[in-house]
């Protein structure tokens, strides 16, 4: 069996960090690190170094469907060199378009090799949705996409989708959806799928839903959309540093005024930080240098389901879509209305007058 | 053609306009009008909550003139208004409304609820639901010229009287006169001193003035059952006894309801402005006063109120010449709480005292009345409606209350000196 | 429709429906009511400083002589949730934000925490009207299905965006959604229910002092 990286294949975690150089205080240390980022106890830190030294490095097959090769780029430039390395010492990597050496029959091959060999334990991790609408929309060797993914999980431990396209549909969902693109949530039923969303995702979120796999043999607890809570428990605005301009009513109202240049609330100019569930806010990225807000631009949502469909980017989330054109269509047809129901009111009115049949003395009586 | 649901209706259907509309738009079922209103506060029934006393109205308003109101009446969900309803509703409308318009005075989203009740016995009339009493008063206002039955041979009955016992005489039907004075009929009948006090004041200050012998009459029973074109035919009287005698003014007598006829009703009711003045008594006396031509003696010495009637002071816009009057003649004058714009009425007032089955009502929206002077404990009541006075007297009697109720005017011409 | 399409539909197409019913509704039912008309008073006018229609639309603002202590709750209560929800409604920077995009005019408002006690006073003050139309003889005696109907449509919008702001009960965006949408229902049912005296009240206000000011009597 072939993996993408020299290593030998079936060592352990710790095997493969030891040979690599990672000294076990580097290796405590990242697992500390793990262990916060999934809101584990600290005591639960030196528990995961130890089944993780231990375990064995799951083979993960990566699949890559209607997507952009994003996500992939956000992994491997995941700029904490410890976690970029783990990422490659932690699994093995057995098949993936773009890292993978091999291409054409020798490519499909390790993939199914990898499957036979590893069969009910190897992760799938995807990015890219999946066309529904025609088969040949996307292939891999000539094969449709529902149907390289159907064989690769079908013995698959747990199915990663990574990204906000294999979350959720992604951009290729887009109204009108011309390809008829679903999330894998949709296709794989009888497996654990962990929606890891965000365009592109934190890659540390991967990195620690797989430790957490390998420590304790189970997937790390997920919300209501498949995501692990860990990482998407709360909202951007939640955490941003911008907030308590936010709550102070400050706001940057164009990109080059004041109050952007001191950093106010982008609220106004569109954040969509109030509706977005990640963990920018605080992992950051580019090994915690920055993030979208940070640099001064409003969060897009990119890691909400149906982010693409949700109104302009620079349209504060308070901002009705087009209410104007609508409220002036309403005011002329409600004068008109009104100028009609007048007339029609009037009229009765003066029927019920001109029918006014004089009271005498003798009518007061029934 | 005889009174029915369907002339009432149609009859509503004429007044609604837009301030009722309004009205009953913005009505939040808030019940603070029920607060301001003597026959709920003292009986503590809602019933009597004045909004209430519409409902018929509001029903009518909302399936003739707004949107929602037709669909409803089309499928059924809105009910028409019925002749047992609107039989039901005179006990409402009439025996527990003296319309005070103190819930006029209070409403928060403004709406004047005397207003449209006035309106809305312009329906119930029409439909033949309005009390034996009114009724009766109307007819022989109508056919013999007054509620109470007087004819002009009574009132110069007093005129006698009065010349007799002042040794003033009564003018009558003197053309270009500066003021024609009229009377109500309780003042003919209950409290002749009245005609008496007139003649010593004008006489006082100098001021020509006449009685007519078609036009003595200033009450409108018309206007209180609620019927324009009765009302019409009772104000036209006074207004062609004005108008042939070429009087400047006309002076509305101690009455507030008959004020409201001719000061604020009567050009309405007649189609065209009128082309005298019409002025309450009250003011009358009060522009002598401010004009210095008053020049009183003495000042009475025993604690004196005033009962604000509620046509003169919160419907009427007259409410401080009444002060600036009792001062001149009383050392002790106090006021009720309440007094002035948010008096509380007497009870009787808008036709009610003329309702026979609604007397046991009458008196126990006195209780009222009755705290308002247990609170400031005068030895005498003074008022300026003969209607007020009645209804007073009444009540005292009912709750053995020893307290003279007296006429303004009469208590300013025993300050006049005798010429 | 997950969450975030129904939040995208509340505040797009869900709006422009709500505010075109409003907008429509708003203009018919004045025109229904104003349209009426009213006849020309012939009788000759009193003047007396004070007494027009204009001084009633202020004047009944504040309880008359003698009016407090006979309905504390409705006046004081009544009062505390008009102007909670004004400055709830108007002063809260979101709310301003939208504002702005429709109407072209910005002001200044409140920081969030004021907003955020002011929205709970509100809606004790909400409360307090609500058991008081249930414990009070007239209030309950005058109530309809449209009474207590119309405070649910009031309450909601508060509750709902407290909720949101607080992150209870519903996820964020799907409780910022069902708040959207409740201001949604507030706004289509306003013109046809008794909420329209936000509109009317100052109509009737304007005619009672103007017919009564006719006659020299500030009401």
């Amino acid at each position: 069996m072939k993996s993408v990286l020299p290593d030998c294949p079936g060592q352990t975690v710790g095997e493969a960090l030891l040979r690599r150089g990672v000294s076990r205080r580097e290796f405590l240390q990242h697992c500390g690190l793990l262990a916060a980022l999934l809101a584990l106890p600290a005591a639960a830190a030196e528990q995961l170094a130890t089944a993780l030294a231990k375990a064995r490095r799951p083979s993960v097959i990566w699949l890559s469907f209607q997507e952009c090769t994003g996500c992939t780029e956000s992994l491997t430039r995941s700029a904490s060199p410890t976690l970029e390395r783990l990422i490659f010492d932690l699994i093995s990597l057995d098949y993936h378009h773009t890292l993978q050496a091999a291409s054409g029959a020798a490519a499909e091959a390790a993939r199914e090799a990898a499957m036979k060999e590893n069969a009910g334990k190897y992760l799938v991790v995807v990015d890219g949705s999946v066309p529904l609408g025609n088969p040949g929309y996307s292939t891999i060797a000539g094969v449709a996409n529902i149907d390289v993914l159907r064989e690769t999980v079908k013995d698959a431990a747990a199915v990663i989708a990574m990204g906000t396209c294999a979350a959720y549909g992604g951009l290729p969902a887009a109204q009108p959806n011309p390809t008829g693109a679903v999330a894998i949530s949709e296709l794989v039923k009888d497996k654990p799928v962990v929606n890891i969303p965000g365009c592109p995702p934190i890659a540390t979120v991967m990195t620690a839903v797989i430790a957490h796999y390998l420590a304790f043999g189970a997937l790390p607890e997920l919300d209501g959309l498949g995501r692990p809570k860990a990482f998407y428990g709360e909202t951007i605005h939640d955490r941003c540093y911008r907030r308590p301009f936010y709550d102070q009513g400050k706001f940057a109202e164009t990109f080059d005024d004041e109050g952007a240049r001191r950093g106010w609330c982008l609220f106004k100019l569109g954040c969509k930080g109030p509706v977005t569930y990640n963990a920018c806010a605080t992992m950051k990225w580019n090994g915690g240098v920055s993030f979208p807000i940070q640099s001064g631009h409003g969060c897009i949502g990119c890691s909400e389901p149906g982010f693409w469909d949700g109104g302009g980017f620079y349209e504060a989330l308070s901002m009705p879509a087009r209410p104007l054109q609508a409220g002036v269509a309403a005011a002329a047809a409600g004068v008109a209305a009104g100028v009609a129901v007048t007339f029609f009111n009037r009229r009765k009115k003066a029927a019920a007058k001109a029918g006014h049949e004089t009271t005498t003395l003798e009518d007061l009586e029934q | 053609m005889s009174a029915s649901l369907d002339k009432g209706v149609r009859v509503l259907k004429e007044m609604i306009d837009a301030p009722i509309a309004s009205y009953f738009s913005s009505c939040v079922h808030c019940g603070i009008c029920a607060e301001a209103c003597l026959f709920y506060t003292e009986t503590g029934d809602p019933k009597y909550t004045p909004i209430h006393k519409l409902e018929p109205m509001r029903r009518i308003y909302e399936q003739e003139y707004t949107l929602l109101g037709r669909l409803a009446k089309r499928v059924g969900l809105s009910k028409a208004v019925t002749d047992a309803e609107l039989a039901e509703w005179q006990e409402l409308v009439y025996n527990s409304c003296t319309l005070c318009a103190r819930c006029s005075a209070v409403c928060p989203v403004g709406n004047d609820i005397v207003y449209m009740v006035r309106k809305m016995r312009e329906g119930m009339s029409a439909a033949g639901h309005s009390p034996e009493g009114i009724k009766g008063a109307v007819t022989r206002t109508i056919n013999i010229g007054s509620p109470m039955g007087v004819k002009l041979p009574a009132v110069k009955a007093q005129m006698k009287h009065a010349e007799a016992d002042y040794g003033i005489p009564i003018p009558l039907d003197q053309e270009g006169v500066e003021y024609l004075v009229t009377l109500s009929s309780m003042e003919i009948i209950n409290f002749p001193e009245y005609l008496g006090a007139i003649a010593k004041i004008m006489r006082h200050v100098g001021k020509t003035w006449t009685l007519s012998s078609e036009a003595f009459e200033a009450t409108n029973a018309g206007m209180q059952i609620g019927n324009s074109d009765l009302a019409r035919v009772i104000v036209s009287r006074v207004v062609a006894g004005a108008e042939k005698l070429k009087v400047k003014t006309v002076i509305s007598p101690e009455c507030g309801h008959a004020y409201t006829a001719l000061r604020w009703e009567g050009a309405n009711l007649i189609g065209r402005p009128f082309t005298f003045k019409v002025q309450h008594i009250v003011e009358v006396l009060e522009e002598f006063r401010a004009a210095g031509l008053l020049k009183l003696e003495g000042m009475a010495t025993d604690r004196l109120t005033f009962h604000d009637p509620c046509q003169l002071a919160r419907r009427g816009g007259v409410i401080q010449p009444q002060r600036n009057l009792m001062k001149m003649v009383a050392k002790d004058f106090v006021e009720m709480p309440d007094a002035g714009f948010m008096n509380w009425c007497c009870g009787g007032g808008g036709g009610a005292s003329s309702i026979e089955e609604g007397e046991e009502l009458r008196l126990e929206a006195f209780k009222r009345k009755k705290r308002q002077l247990e609170a400031v404990k005068p030895d005498r009541l003074v008022t300026a409606c003969a209607n007020c006075r009645i209804v007073l007297e009444e009540g005292l009697e009912h709750y053995k209350m020893n307290l003279p109720v007296v006429g303004l005017t009469e208590t300013i011409a025993e300050h006049i000196p005798d010429a | 429709m997950d969450t975030l399409q129904f939040l995208t539909w509340v505040r797009g197409t869900g709006l422009n429906i709500a505010l075109v019913i409003f907008v429509l509704g708003v203009l018919w039912r004045l025109a229904e009511i104003y349209g009426l008309g009213r006849k020309k008073d012939l009788s000759a006018p009193r003047n007396m400083p004070g007494a027009s229609g204009w001084a009633t639309i202020l004047r009944r603002s504040l309880p008359p002589p003698g009016m407090l202590p006979t309905s504390p709750v409705s006046y004081i209560a009544g009062y505390v949730f008009h102007v909670g929800l004004a400055v709830v409604a108007f002063l809260f920077a979101p709310h301003i934000a939208l504002l702005t995009s429709i109407v072209a005019a910005a002001w200044p408002g409140l920081p969030s925490q004021v907003v955020d006690f002011v929205t709970v006073v509100t809606m004790a003050a909400m409360i307090a009207v609500l058991i008081d139309r249930i414990a009070r003889p007239v209030k309950r005696f005058l109530s309809t299905f449209g009474d207590w109907f119309t405070w649910t449509l009031t309450f909601l919008p508060l509750l709902t965006g407290w909720l949101a702001v607080h992150h209870l009960l519903l996820p964020y965006t799907l409780m910022l959604a069902v708040h959207i949408l409740s201001v949604e229902l507030l706004l289509v049912f306003l013109p046809f229910t008794k909420l329209f005296h936000a509109f009317t009240a100052f109509g009737s206000r304007w005619f009672n002092g103007a017919m009564n000011g006719h006659k020299g009597v500030p009401v």
